[in-house]
């Protein structure tokens, strides 16, 4: 009986029950023992020169041991931009902002504490000058280079992935319909529950050991010991348990570094804990774009033209956030077969928080302005907007796709996956529901929002194609141990490591040891991001578990005296055997005890991925008071093959609370002069139970060839499907009052205004779209 | 996210309390579940240098009937209230109220006394007590008095307690079996009030509509001489001087005050 | 100044600041560290630990209130090293990821489950309102907290969700 594809229950999770995760908030390593504690004074304004820095009050302050600025790391080298050829190199950092802040949270000044309690008091007491210069919020303001933030860079400007200037004037030419619209996907907070945090100490040969929660402790290394400079073998970092990252937690941060820095200049360890407060002004941001879409096509609902245009607000110092526009673009078309498309992006800067990724990063809002404008084609011809999708969907193939944006997409049965949700959802019921409500003129309406999508996993970077290594080891008393490139952070790799292995060597889950996230024990890895984890981590432990077999099949031979050939691995009993002589064998385990029985492996698969699917939602709307109520998800997430069902759900869950929390109520909110709004959990409403249902999650199993799991990533797909899903049910669900749009996320305020300003307009021309297209469109609704 | 640093004395009783306030002065401030006062100094808005922990004052805590009315001892927790069968058939529209504040942790430590006295204009209590014409017990140096729900909430976060005053019950009418309506408006369960109205006996209240909570007294005068609840409710943003903010501009609250009333109005209890 | 109190049965007395926070007394002092610190606004529940057999945020506590009293922390959960039923049923319908808001909803739950042995859907979703998670969607921690119920209740009555 094969495990894979079974329920495995969390080998983890007994010890996170009971004793709890060790974050890095609780480490007690002896290498710390007398650590002292480090505060950050952060910038209260958006934008400014620095005058004076007197930290006099501060020094004298309790246990205060020292307080630092720019001045004192004027020896460590600017932080570039990351693709610093790409992106304006001139927009460089330093770790703690010298000259200049760029943003609200902006860190100015480092305080170090004997005792975690005196930090507070003592960065109360530093006394910074600023002499406030515009601030820049707006992205048409930041665009115009009227207030520049970086003198050196001339311009605002970051990146741009093709210009206006490549457009096609003729590109919808032919259409018989078009609609334009502009509209935000807004600024999120990745919110994970852990804040950031670091602990650093330095031994007596200048080697830096750093515990950071990260989402891959090489590529923290990396930057670590660039923004130090040093030598990457210079450096040591340990990812304690993760408590979540959402992508806003790669690599290293200023702070992570100034813990470091301070923990060499005073000779001891130093530890640091961010506050919540801290956390939303500082850890980056996600999402952040605002597009201006085209959409054109016959009024039988053939799709023929689709453009787009991104803006990209990159805040204050270009991170991540800034090079998203390009697999936006990449993915702009999604999984329909559009003739006609084109796409650009500008990324700019801003004096806000710097973007970073977030859960999809580039690809959800791909995927919502393409939703978005197909509801709303769908509401300008009349049609059925589930019909519409199904018109224009790309057929399936079993054969990698090229579009037109360069994505060769690996296989797809995207009709499959809409029919599929419809069917789970009982679509034709709930419109039967929602005509009864707008008969009888309900106050609570109903709406039913689509949306299919497709998605890109797993990709390579600038670095290579796309792989992951392993390390395989069994051991003389049955146990085995794995390493692996991945850096899980709740995804529940230990367990489905462990399955895979299992699967190929016999050895029980619950024997399996496996290991990331320490760069003297695993120097190589790709950690965990981008839905890569999987079908290139999974893969590489498959592949070395495959090899092991191999190499233990020569000790097998010699022990048996028997030729390779002859013997067979029989799984269920972890033994080679004679073939016909069963009791001529030899346990697995039995091989490593003279010698070490390891293979370390590279997976490297053929390219990244697509994932695709379709969601469902349904929300109700109270239209005297605007509050939207969002009753069901229903959604179809093909990622290929399933190893874990337990896991993969989960993961479908997470993603597709977060995305629908977007269209319903997160925002990062800032004021024209860049204050942030939002910087508590009782001012960002991250999304809490009461206004979630329970989700129904319909199977769909398309497998992939890049790698003999047959799996593609899963992690982001759920929030790629939900944003848009929710987002066209609310508005569906008052799209009979004449409102088309509302913009995300959708607050009771917004409903209600677009609801009164839909109602004060004269008759619509167009039939108003309330039925499939098998009935009569409705009859225009009167103001 | 720490407080600043401060002194700890406990009370035993109310008068202990009120000789404490006295001797301390205004760098003291009461500490009873700490629901209001803790995130306020955690956050740095509030520093006392001395805090007087009255949760276990005996004479503060209690609900008990005298003749028309329920005396609830300053110390009660919300979790209390909501579950307390006295007050769920004396004041029901009290134990509901209680039973929205925050979420259960919130309940099982914030008290009556501590949110009246915090007088948050989007609170439950406030409300629910404005709406019950309710009255407050004030004890201080110079004895003890009675001020009205009315006449208690004098401004932004702001009562009629005097310095060296503990607040030291709440009194609400008894009426068992009247009906009463409460509507709360959130985005998400946990959350203050975005508008908030308590309707019970003629009387209508309304939470974060003005910086304190307020009567909507133009809506209870049409009700009074015969208006419909939908009449009445036309008239409930009368008055108000509602904030802005990020979940609601003035027009909008204004526009839910006037449904949230016609809801209490006409989904009574 | 001088605290005693009782934290997962066993009996202490410790000098502390008066400003120190409960949640902070109970990992730094006793070292137990499975409530965490996700805020500052008494939102987010991570550090929920029962005083008293009720849930409380000790983010919101001070040591010194909680003293004479009765503490207990998700440490103090199991018994004999067997899970509690709630932790059980956490790991049976995968409620936890990162596991980092986890020690505070069973507590959480667990006081739940104490008020209302019952539970519906809606009821469950309330009653960790004050509890937040950016990993599951709550979707699994709802399971959990009605698997737990039901098998509280005897019955075998099956969890759709």
């Amino acid at each position: 009986m094969s495990i894979l594809g079974t329920r495995v229950l969390r080998t983890e999770d007994p010890r996170f029950l009971t004793t709890g995760g060790v974050y890095t908030e609780d480490l007690t390593d002896d290498r710390l023992a007398g650590a002292c504690h480090v505060f950050f004074v952060r910038s209260p304004v958006a934008h400014a020169r620095i005058g004076r820095i007197d930290a006099s009050a501060a020094l004298a302050a309790p246990g205060v041991l020292a307080v630092y600025t720019a001045a004192d790391l004027a020896d460590l080298p600017s932080i570039e931009p990351i693709m610093a050829g790409l992106l304006n190199a001139k927009m460089t950092r330093r770790p703690l902002a010298a000259g200049k802040v760029r943003f609200v949270g902006e860190p100015v000044a480092v305080v170090v504490t004997e005792d975690s309690y005196q930090g507070e008091d003592a960065v109360e007491l530093v006394d910074v000058d600023y002499d406030p210069l515009p601030p820049v919020v707006d992205l048409d303001n930041a665009l115009s280079d009227e207030v520049i933030l970086f003198e050196d860079a001339g311009t605002n400007t970051v990146v741009e992935f093709g210009n206006a200037s490549g457009l096609k004037p003729d590109l919808f030419d032919g259409c018989d319909v078009v609609v334009k619209r502009t509209f935000a996907n807004q600024r999120v907070a990745p919110a994970p529950m852990e804040s950031r945090a670091a602990a650093a100490v330095w031994d007596a040969d200048g080697r830096l050991t750093s515990w950071i929660p990260n989402q891959g402790a090489q590529s923290s290394r990396d930057d670590l010991a660039k923004m130090l400079g040093l030598e990457a073998s210079q450096v040591r970092v340990i990812t304690p348990d993760v408590g979540g990252a959402f992508g806003a937690k790669f690599g290293a941060d200023p702070e992570h570094v100034v813990v470091a820095w301070v923990a060499r200049q005073l000779g001891r360890p130093a530890r640091w804990t961010e506050t919540r407060f801290e956390n939303l002004i500082s850890m980056t941001h996600g999402r952040g774009q605002r597009h201006a879409i085209t959409i054109g096509g016959s009024r039988d609902g053939d799709v023929q033209a689709y453009r787009l245009e991104i803006v990209q607000d990159g805040g204050a110092y270009p991170r991540i956030g800034a090079v998203l526009p390009y697999l936006t673009i990449m993915m702009a078309t999604g999984p329909y077969s559009i003739p006609n498309a084109e796409a650009i992006g500008t990324s700019v800067a801003t004096t806000t928080t710097p973007v970073g990724a977030y859960r999809g990063a580039g690809r959800p809002e791909a995927t919502a302005a393409l939703e978005r404008a197909f509801d709303l084609f769908a509401a300008e011809i009349g049609k059925d907007p589930a019909e519409v999708r199904r018109r224009n969907l790309l057929p399936p193939f079993t054969e990698p796709h090229q579009t037109a944006f360069g994505a060769l997409y690996d296989t797809g049965d995207y009709a499959a996956a809409l029919d599929k949700a419809l069917e789970a959802a009982g679509y034709d019921d709930l419109r039967a529901d929602q005509a009864i409500r707008r008969q009888s003129g309900d106050v609570v309406q109903l709406g039913i929002g689509v949306a299919c999508y497709v998605e890109i996993t797993g990709g390579g970077d600038e670095s290579g194609p796309p792989q992951e290594n392993a390390t395989v080891e069994v051991h003389p008393d049955r146990t085995a141990t794995i390493l692996t490139g991945t850096s899980p952070h709740g995804q529940g790799h230990s367990t489905a490591w462990a399955m895979i292995a299992s699967e190929e060597l016999g050895i029980p889950v619950e024997n399996f040891t496996v290991k990331w996230g320490d760069t003297d024990l695993i120097p190589v890895g790709g950690g965990t991001g981008g839905s890569r984890s999987l079908q290139q981590g999974g893969a590489a432990v498959q592949q070395a578990s495959r090899e092991l077999i191999d190499v233990a099949r020569e000790r097998a031979a010699a022990a048996l005296e028997a030729s390779a050939g002859d013997l067979r691995f029989d799984v269920s009993r972890s033994a080679f055997a004679v073939a016909g002589d069963p009791d001529a064998s030899v346990a697995l385990a039995d091989l490593a005890k003279d010698e070490r029985l390891f293979v370390h492996s590279i997976f490297t698969a053929p390219g990244a991925t697509f994932p695709f699917g379709t969601h469902v939602a349904v929300a109700e709307v109270d239209t005297d008071t605007g509050k939207a109520m969002l009753r069901r998800v229903i959604t179809v997430d093909d990622a290929g093959v399933v190893l874990n069902p337990l896991l993969a759900e989960g993961q479908r869950h997470g993603g597709i609370a977060q995305g629908a929390a977007q269209a319903l109520l997160e925002e990062v909110v800032y004021d024209a002069d860049g204050n942030p709004l939002t910087a508590s959990f009782a001012d960002y409403p991250i999304v809490s139970a009461t206004e979630l249902p329970s989700f129904e999650l319909a199977s769909m199993e398309t497998p992939t060839s890049y790698n003999p799991l047959g799996v593609k990533g899963i992690g982001e797909a759920g929030t790629i499907g939900s944003t848009p899903a929710v987002q066209n049910a609310i508005i569906d669900a008052v799209a009979h009052l004449g409102v088309r749009h509302i913009e995300m996320p959708t607050t009771p305020m917004r409903i209600w205004r677009s609801i009164a300003a839909a109602r004060s307009q004269p008759t619509q021309s167009q039939p108003t779209q309330s039925q499939p297209t098998q009935s009569q469109p409705a009859e225009p609704e009167s103001a | 996210m720490i407080p600043a640093a401060f002194e700890y004395v406990a009370a035993d009783s109310a008068a202990d309390a009120v000789d404490l306030l006295a001797r301390h002065g205004e760098d003291a401030k009461l500490l009873a579940g700490g629901h209001s006062l803790l995130p306020m100094m955690k956050l740095r808005l509030a520093a006392p240098t001395v805090l007087i922990d009255i949760a276990r004052a005996r004479d503060l805590s209690g609900i008990s009937v005298d003749g028309g009315e329920l005396v609830i001892g300053a110390t009660t927790r919300h979790a209390d209230l909501a579950t307390s069968e006295l007050v769920k058939t004396e004041a029901p529209l009290l134990a509901h109220a209680a039973s929205l504040v925050g979420d259960p942790q919130i309940r099982h430590r914030g008290t009556i006394g501590g949110s009246l006295a915090h007088a948050d204009p989007a609170a439950d209590l406030p409300m629910a007590l404005v709406a019950l014409g309710g009255s407050v017990e004030l004890t201080g140096p110079a004895g003890s008095r009675r001020v009205a729900a009315d006449d208690f909430f004098i401004g932004f976060f702001e009562t009629a307690l005097a310095d060296g005053e503990l607040l030291f019950a709440v009194r609400v009418p008894r009426r068992p079996g009247v009906p009463w309506g409460y509507q709360k408006f959130v985005r998400r369960a946990n959350d203050w009030a975005i508008v908030g109205a308590a309707a019970i006996d003629g009387r209508i209240a309304l939470a974060n509509m003005a910086s304190v909570p307020m009567r909507a007294r133009t809506a209870e005068a049409a009700l009074a001489t015969g208006a419909s609840p939908a009449e009445a409710a036309e008239l409930a943003a009368d008055g108000t001087s509602p904030s802005e903010d990020i979940h609601a501009d003035r027009e909008f609250r204004q526009h839910l005050a006037r449904v949230l009333v016609r809801r209490a109005l006409e989904h009574l209890s | 100044m001088q605290v005693k109190l009782t934290v997962n049965g066993e009996q202490r007395s410790d000098d502390i600041e008066p400003r120190l926070l409960l949640a902070h007394y109970l990992r730094e002092v006793c070292g137990l560290r499975a409530a965490n610190i996700g805020c500052d606004t008494t939102s987010c529940g991570a550090c929920t630990v029962m005083l008293n057999g009720e849930s409380v945020k000790s983010c919101t506590v001070l040591t010194a209130q909680a003293a004479g009293q009765d503490v207990v922390t998700a440490e103090g959960l199991a018994t004999d090293g067997e899970l509690h039923p709630v932790q059980q049923a956490f790991r049976k319908e995968h409620g936890l990821q990162c596991g980092f808001c986890t020690p505070g909803m069973v507590m959480a739950a667990v006081s739940l489950l104490k008020e209302i042995p019952n539970p519906t859907e809606d009821q469950v979703r309330e009653g960790l309102e004050g509890n937040l998670c950016r990993c599951t969607g709550y979707h699994n921690i709802v399971r959990a907290v009605l698997a737990a119920a039901a098998q509280s209740a005897g019955s075998q009555a099956e969890v759709t969700a």
